[in-house]
């Protein structure tokens, strides 16, 4: 459990504006169509609210804003990705969400060699594939879950 | 082979009988001659011993093992019971709860190793021991008496056996004094008997004579079919044997029970408990009958649950559809069949979820006992309602807060004798727990016949903590002043002890059975004691709910918090400290608008408009609530928010409604 990077090379891929992330497949249970979100008042501007997921309450965390781009509204290729960590189901508000790679880990970098000046805590590592660049993310770090070793 | 699969029956199975083991050691310290609990105690460790080590866990194994032993010698009349090994036999039940318990945490024993323990109860069989080398050599002496110690059990054995027409031989082995290996060598003799016969005491104990502490003789009494010679005969091909005498105990049978009846005494209590140990068996076919119960996964329960929950969601659903349909008559009559089904689908699933209170109940005896002797204060526990059914979510979060209040009523409510004397009240203090169902709630009290709740000091300890001013103790009725100890940080004790006092009791207490859904009074009265009474919705998981609209948004308000549904007009709302209030029946009510606390945009009232208000109580406390727009009443399943959005202020969970959309419920009992 403590590397997925090293367990398991595929990975969810996403877009926010023109960048693609990636998210280690074995986080994620579904995607999911965007339907109705409740808003739930008293959280975080990031919980976007929650949906009904076939009689399951799942809150929704809207990523744009988790990642503080501006803010756009759902269109018919937005997706909620619904991830499984530690027994806590969150779903994750994306722009789109089509396709499922394998990134070999030599094609991985890691963040931590760069330069901090980004937001490089949720950043796992960057996947090159053909000549896309992929933001692989730290998904507990995120979502501030703590995964017990 | 992987043993991990039965991990869970093994730990369900062990907390039932450890349960089954505090009761009959409290009952056993009550009637110590009792020696049906005495075999009810062996059986239970016996059956432990088997379960851990097929598990592999040989502390508690071991642990077991050397109580069995213990008790075997009580069982065979070799050790006298009193009230240290009571005590000691509680120390180890508190062991193995331990081991349990860190079995269900980490799946593992652990290190704990009760060395102390098992010294200890080695060291009572080995004062044993002692006693019991010294009395063979009497025995021989007082040959034809056959004056051993048979205990009430033998005694019973042999007296069924006579009945039976069954053979019945005291088998007296001396071994070859060059014998070098006496424990295997008396393995082989028991073993041989054991084919033929059934041993059914043996002096010393059939396990000293494996660990050899025993000098080269040693005494057994069998129950056989099989004739004197037959024995004699086989033993006799054993080497290494120096003297085999066998005694028929037939004959002298009704020697010994005479001689036992004068040794105690005491002829009538041994006819009592010749009487109770023969109701032994029937008792424990009772018991067998009782106590069958099925086990169920609660994550099976909540599938089903979940099903129910759709069938209501689907129901719901139906029932839109019927408004604007109302030429089928046909349609409303099959909504009006499928409610009956889901209602009482909900119900019988509901009773599945139903567990006894007992479970709770069921340790508070041995705290109540263990408390009283360290506090120096005679206490008696009454019980009742013990089977009154909650919901096994209940049960699990039910038990600390009535430890606290026990423990409050214990420490802070009962007077030590001398002060009860004085006040002309019985030595002897009494807590009673009682439960019962009332409506759709369950009520436990929690009441002790102790000084009370002292008003003036608890007003006191308010304003010196901070809490109150002294402005405000001077307006506040009893009551008011009462709900003070539910505040944090307050403690009332002058000595901190280790069973209450830390302040962090009762305000604790109220917020679990707040998260419970419930609610927590008291009742006082100085000087003649105090009640605590919590009051707990019967389910958890479908409730009636009034859904109503602020701004766009739907929320749902439980409808057992709600007092009543008003107007107000809102000129009439007037501003106090900044908070709104209106008169309302001759009562300043609070009134909140739940857009505000729930951040919902709406459009400003003219102050001519009225207001719809939702007055919602808490105990005494009632508010009001303004709301945009009543929607109606409806049954609800209460859906948890999961644990990534756990604990979100005003909100106390969702529900799904008809269309699939999610709903909030409000949980009015944080405006309070």
């Amino acid at each position: 459990m403590s590397n997925h990077i090293e367990n398991n090379n595929q990975f969810v891929i996403f877009k926010l504006d023109n960048e693609y992330y990636g998210i280690p497949i074995n986080y994620v249970e579904t995607i999911e169509k965007v339907h109705e979100i409740t808003r739930v008042p008293n959280t975080p501007s990031y919980v976007k609210g929650v949906i009904n997921l076939r009689g399951v309450v799942v809150p929704v965390v809207d990523l744009r804003q988790r990642f503080s781009l501006s803010p756009k509204a759902v269109s018919n290729e937005s997706r909620i990705i619904i991830l499984s960590i530690e027994e806590v189901v969150v779903g994750l508000l994306v722009d789109n969400s089509s396709e499922v790679l394998t990134i070999p880990e030599d094609s991985i970098d890691n963040t931590n060699n760069l330069v901090n000046s980004f937001e490089d805590d949720y950043i796992k590592g960057i996947g090159k594939v053909d000549e896309r660049m992929i933001i692989i993310i730290d998904i507990p770090v995120i979502l501030g879950i703590t995964i017990e070793k | 082979m992987d043993m991990s699969q039965y991990l869970d029956i093994f730990i369900e199975e062990s907390k039932e009988h450890l349960q089954n083991m505090n009761q009959t050691l409290l009952q056993l310290e009550q009637a110590p001659e009792e020696l049906s609990l005495l075999n009810e105690i062996f059986r239970i460790a016996h059956t432990l011993k088997g379960m851990s080590s097929t598990m592999g866990f040989n502390n508690i194994a071991h642990l077991t093992h050397e109580m069995e032993n213990q008790l075997h010698a009580i069982r065979s009349g070799e050790l006298k019971i009193n009230t240290k090994i009571i005590d000691l036999l509680f120390t180890c039940f508190d062991q193995l709860d331990k081991y349990i318990g860190q079995v269900e945490v980490s799946g593992s024993e652990g290190e704990m190793i009760s060395r102390d323990l098992i010294k200890q109860l080695e060291t009572l069989q080995s004062t044993d021991n002692t006693t019991t080398t010294a009395t063979p050599t009497n025995e021989i002496v007082i040959n034809d008496c056959l004056n051993i110690q048979l205990s009430e059990y033998v005694h019973n054995v042999l007296k069924k056996a006579a009945a039976e027409e069954l053979n019945t031989y005291m088998v007296r082995i001396t071994l070859d004094s060059k014998c070098m290996l006496k424990s295997a060598r008396s393995y082989i003799i028991i073993n041989t008997l054991e084919r033929l016969a059934e041993i059914i005491h043996s002096n010393p104990s059939i396990e000293d004579i494996e660990d050899e502490k025993f000098d080269n003789k040693f005494e057994l009494v069998l129950v056989t079919k099989s004739d004197k010679k037959v024995l004699e005969k086989e033993l006799s091909e054993i080497s290494e044997i120096e003297a085999i005498e066998i005694i028929d105990l037939k004959t002298n049978d009704i020697k010994i029970e005479k001689k036992e009846e004068e040794a105690l005494a005491l002829p009538e209590a041994e006819e009592e408990h010749q009487q109770t140990s023969t109701n032994t068996n029937e008792s424990r076919n009772k018991k067998g009958k009782t106590g069958k119960t099925v086990r169920v996964d609660i994550d099976r329960l909540d599938n089903l649950m979940n099903l129910v929950s759709e069938l209501i969601i689907i129901k719901t659903r139906l029932e839109d559809i019927d408004g604007s349909n109302t030429t089928h008559n046909n349609m409303h009559e099959a909504i009006e069949y499928m409610e009956r089904i889901t209602t009482s689908l909900h119900d019988a699933v509901m009773k599945v979820r139903m567990v006894p209170i007992e479970r709770v109940f069921n340790r508070f005896p041995r705290m109540v006992r263990d408390l009283s002797r360290d506090l120096g204060k005679e206490i008696t526990l009454y019980m009742s309602g013990e089977e009154t059914e909650v919901d096994r979510t209940v049960i699990d979060e039910i038990g600390d807060p009535l430890i606290h209040l026990i423990r409050n009523s214990i420490d802070h409510g009962i007077e030590d004798p001398e002060t009860r004397t004085k006040a002309n009240k019985a030595k002897n203090g009494t807590v009673k727990l009682v439960a019962y169902p009332d409506g759709n709630s369950v009520v436990i009290e929690v009441e002790d016949d102790g000084k009370g709740i002292d008003i003036e000091r608890v007003k006191a300890k308010g304003i010196e903590r901070g809490i109150i001013t002294l402005a405000q103790s001077q307006s506040m009725d009893d009551n008011e002043i009462i709900q003070l100890l539910f505040h944090p940080g307050f403690s009332t004790a002058e000595k901190i002890s280790d069973i209450s006092g830390r302040g962090v009791g009762l305000d604790v207490v109220k917020t679990k059975i707040e998260s419970l859904g419930g609610v927590v009074e008291v009742d006082s009265k100085q000087g003649r004691g105090s009640k605590f009474i919590i009051r707990l919705p019967l389910t958890l998981a479908i409730i009636q709910a009034l859904l109503v609209n602020v701004g766009a948004e739907k929320y749902a308000v439980p409808l057992n918090n709600i007092k009543e549904i008003t107007t107000i007009a809102s000129s009439t709302i007037r501003k106090v400290q900044n908070n709104e209030v209106v008169l309302y029946r001759n009562a300043t009510l609070p009134i909140l608008r739940l857009s505000n606390l729930l951040n919902v945009e709406v459009e400003a009232k003219n102050e001519e408009e009225e207001y719809i208000v939702v007055i919602v109580k808490k105990g005494d406390k009632t508010a009001g609530l303004i709301v945009d727009h009543l929607i109606g009443q409806q049954e609800i399943v209460i859906k948890s928010l999961g644990k990534f959005l756990s604990n979100i202020k005003a909100i106390a969970g969702a529900t799904i409604l008809g269309n699939g959309s999610v709903a909030l419920i409000v949980d009015t009992n944080s405006f309070f």
